[in-house]
């Protein structure tokens, strides 16, 4: 006669499929995940708190370090609070420049994505081309900032810097080539058969489950939810450009492979607009005070990073400190959802669920 | 950055300092008559500030000259009144004024005058090198120091000025409180000299710091640091007066440029009658607290809730069919000293509406009801809240110190956090 009985088993936090330092302790009864409890906190850096001893401009590179493969977005969501706050008018050169960065940064996000999330399922070729072409982005947003990945770009009223002569060339030139190369993701990718059973049908949840459990970004989407921060809650000049809300019905971890390689297409829709309806000259900065005091209140605002809705809430005193600063962090609130998911899965499937959520634990951990 | 910042400001305000001298001189030309009783006013409202400023100056003792010392004091007291001041944001145009007209009538003796004029320079001098010798630019504090030094040395009677000058400080200081700081600058002015004119003196400086104080803080751009720099080292010739009223008036015309607030009603204004109708008609009306459109935040809806009906509203701004806020977007706690206070961001896909839901708690005893049985989704974020703030959520289904850890001490965004650390 077989004995049998439920063990616990730890995954993380150093495991090379947890794309971080995030822990899950499982109770498994042979296979079958009978219970998970996700444990957290192995990156938290305080970011809060150092912010309140800090000027507005001084805490932007510590939003690089948030959600680090998507650093243009993190940046965003603190100088748009600010200049929410401020009521200031940003330049439109300087809009189309963070556009341009935020999209270039959200593909390269999506295909480190793409290339781990293969990686997970042990195909390794993916992995190579994605950041093959992922390293031309962040080649291109090095040389509009200066770094490969904290930018440190942003700024309340604009940005840092100019493009450079010839860079928006070079973007020009990239985004046909991507859409090339996305193609043959596809082929080499989508179709497969192994990669179809992995994925169809794995870590399913409804539409409602997915409001309830405050998730966004493609992970909302690939329910059905019609709902992009960049059209139905306008910001930055995301108004002007034409592109589609990728949506899909199924809810499950290929769906949300489809919504975002189907994003990566969106946004590159997005940056060619841009680049032709990029104004020839202008300013980049805003005339703002050299010390920027947010007005006594507080605010919240809310923008469509890579991995969701990125918040960033301020409360001033009207000092040059924020008196509270709290950044509503999409992978954190993705993550939530993963016990039920979890839940009477088999543990070979606990990859692809988790790697279908999409986290960056720099992100989570705060 | 903000070290800089004083840097400047300590020099703007030197060349201040060199445009009331001009301004004093001229006003001993015209001899002008009479008493101001609100430059006394003026000089009366000392500013909380002046007391760190001042020990700063105090510490100093490298230009070794108590004259000089006491000088420096009288300095630093006019540079935090100066801060104040601009805090307080006046009209800059008005105190100018002020200053235009308290200057003639405090020049009664021309002699007197002149001799004041010097002992500010000397005074500015010396507060200037020991604003640096604190630690701001360490290379130029020495040759500053010097500059101190030598215009201390410069003339018996302009020392005796600037101690009485800062006795008159000093004086007016203890009339609003009798601080400890104070009573010490009255020792180390030896106070000999005559008095009334001293301190119209020191409040024509003053008015005058004010002034130059407020535009600088309505200008925006203002000019680069090295230019600030170049004035200042300028500000013992009068020439610098000038430049620093062309600033002055720059500034004014900053602060007019300034974004006057929309006062059109807020597009979200019947959402939130809506609710707060909604809300009224189902709940009873002692439900809500406060209501109200948050122009900061683009216009969100903002409800507070009372202590004890947050969950209910909480539950009705889920349920009810014409509310049907089915996401939450966020939730934290905030620590505002007087009270802790919960922020919930709920958005409605349905009505495509957003909503700020916040309730206040005993900041000793922050204790409210979860709302993580009616959205999955604020099952960490109320975590997070009791780790960092120590927020306890009631009927949460496992809060615990999600970051931190449970042999954490203390709940760092506490204001009153103090770091705990066995091995320190």
């Amino acid at each position: 006669m077989i004995r049998t009985e439920e063990m616990l088993l730890n995954v993380g936090p150093q495991h090379p499929s947890t794309h971080g330092v995030f822990r899950l302790v499982l109770k498994i009864d042979g296979e079958i995940i009978v219970e998970a409890k996700p444990v957290i906190g192995y990156l938290h850096r305080g970011t809060e708190k150092l912010a309140e001893d800090l000027q507005y401009t001084q805490i932007i590179p510590y939003t690089d370090r948030m959600d680090y493969v998507s650093a243009m977005t993190n940046n965003y969501v603190i100088v748009h609070a600010v200049e929410t706050m401020m009521g200031i008018q940003v330049p439109e050169r300087a809009e189309y420049l963070r556009v341009l960065a935020m999209e270039l940064n959200r593909v390269a996000s999506h295909l480190l994505w793409w290339g781990t999330f293969i990686l997970d399922f042990g195909a390794t070729s993916p992995l190579l081309y994605a950041f093959r072409d992922r390293e031309m982005i962040l080649n291109l947003l090095n040389e509009l900032s200066g770094a490969r990945l904290t930018f440190n770009y942003m700024r309340v009223g604009g940005v840092k810097w100019d493009a450079p002569e010839g860079w928006l060339e070079k973007v020009a030139e990239f985004v046909p080539y991507l859409r090339g190369q996305l193609k043959g993701y596809h082929q080499l990718v989508s179709g497969n058969e192994i990669f179809l059973n992995r994925t169809k049908g794995i870590g399913k949840y409804t539409k409602e489950d997915a409001i309830n459990y405050s998730l966004s970004g493609a992970n909302l989407r690939s329910t059905g939810v019609k709902w992009d921060l960049r059209k139905d809650e306008p910001y930055s000049i995301y108004d002007r450009f034409d592109f589609d809300v990728v949506t899909r019905e199924e809810g499950d971890a290929l769906a949300r492979y489809y919504c975002r390689l189907g994003e990566i297409e969106e946004s590159l829709k997005i940056i060619e607009q841009a680049l032709e309806q990029f104004p020839k000259e202008g300013e980049i900065m805003a005339k703002v005070p050299k010390i920027i005091k947010a007005p006594k209140g507080e605010a919240f605002v809310r923008i469509e990073g890579s991995r969701g809705e990125i918040g960033c809430y301020i409360s001033s005193d009207g000092k040059k400190e924020p008196y509270r600063l709290k950044f509503r962090r999409p992978s954190f609130y993705n993550l939530q959802i993963l016990p039920k998911l979890l839940e009477g899965e088999s543990i070979s499937n606990l990859i692809a669920i988790l790697g279908a959520v999409d986290i960056v634990l720099g992100e989570v951990d705060g | 950055m903000s070290g800089e910042k004083d840097l400047e400001q300590i020099k703007r305000e030197a060349a201040e300092k060199a445009k009331e001298l001009a301004k004093q001189r001229l006003a001993a030309k015209q001899a002008g008559e009479g008493n101001d009783p609100k430059q006394v006013a003026d000089q009366i409202a000392e500013p909380v500030v002046k007391e760190s400023v001042a020990a700063a100056a105090t510490d100093d003792a490298d230009l070794a000259k108590k004259k000089a010392a006491a000088a420096a004091k009288a300095k630093a007291a006019a540079m935090a009144k100066m801060k104040a001041n601009a805090q307080a944001g006046e009209a800059p145009a008005a105190s100018e004024a002020k200053a235009e007209v308290s200057a003639p009538v405090e020049g009664q003796d021309a002699d007197l005058a002149k001799k004041k004029a010097a002992a500010a320079a000397k005074a500015k001098a010396a507060a200037l090198a020991k604003m640096k010798a604190t630690g701001q630019i360490e290379a130029n504090a020495e040759s500053e120091a010097q500059a101190a030094t030598d215009a201390a040395d410069d003339d018996d009677l302009a020392k005796k000025k600037a101690a009485a000058v800062a006795k008159a400080k000093a004086a007016a200081e203890a009339k609003l409180k009798a601080k400890a700081e104070a009573g010490e600058g009255a020792d180390a002015s030896s106070g000999d000299d005559d008095d009334l004119a001293k301190k119209k003196a020191a409040a024509v400086a003053k008015a005058k710091a004010a002034a130059a104080a407020k535009a600088k803080a309505a200008a925006s751009g203002g000019g680069s640091a090295d230019d600030e720099k170049a004035k200042a080292i300028a500000a013992a010739k009068a020439k610098a007066a000038a430049a620093a009223k062309a600033k002055s008036a720059a500034g004014a015309k900053a602060g007019a440029e300034e974004p006057v607030e929309e006062k059109k009603p807020s597009p979200n204004q019947p959402y939130l009658d809506k609710y707060v109708k909604t809300i009224t008609d189902n709940l009873g009306a002692d439900i809500l607290e406060d209501s109200y459109i948050n122009p900061l935040s683009k216009d969100v809806p903002t409800l507070v809730a009372k202590r004890e009906s947050y969950y209910r509203l909480a539950e009705f701004l889920k349920y009810n069919e014409l509310l049907g806020f089915d996401y939450l977007s966020e939730l934290h706690g905030t620590d505002f000293q007087t009270h802790m206070e919960v922020y919930v961001h709920l958005y409605s896909y349905k009505n495509r509406q957003s909503v700020a839901l916040k309730v206040k708690l005993d900041r000793n005893d922050p204790v409210t009801q979860s709302v993580q049985p009616l959205w999955a989704g604020a099952d960490w974020p109320e975590c997070e809240a009791y780790d960092l703030l120590g927020i306890k959520f009631e009927g949460h289904p496992n809060l615990h110190r999600i970051m931190l850890g449970e042999d954490w001490v203390g709940h760092p965004l506490r204001k009153d956090y103090e770091p705990y650390d066995v091995e320190v």
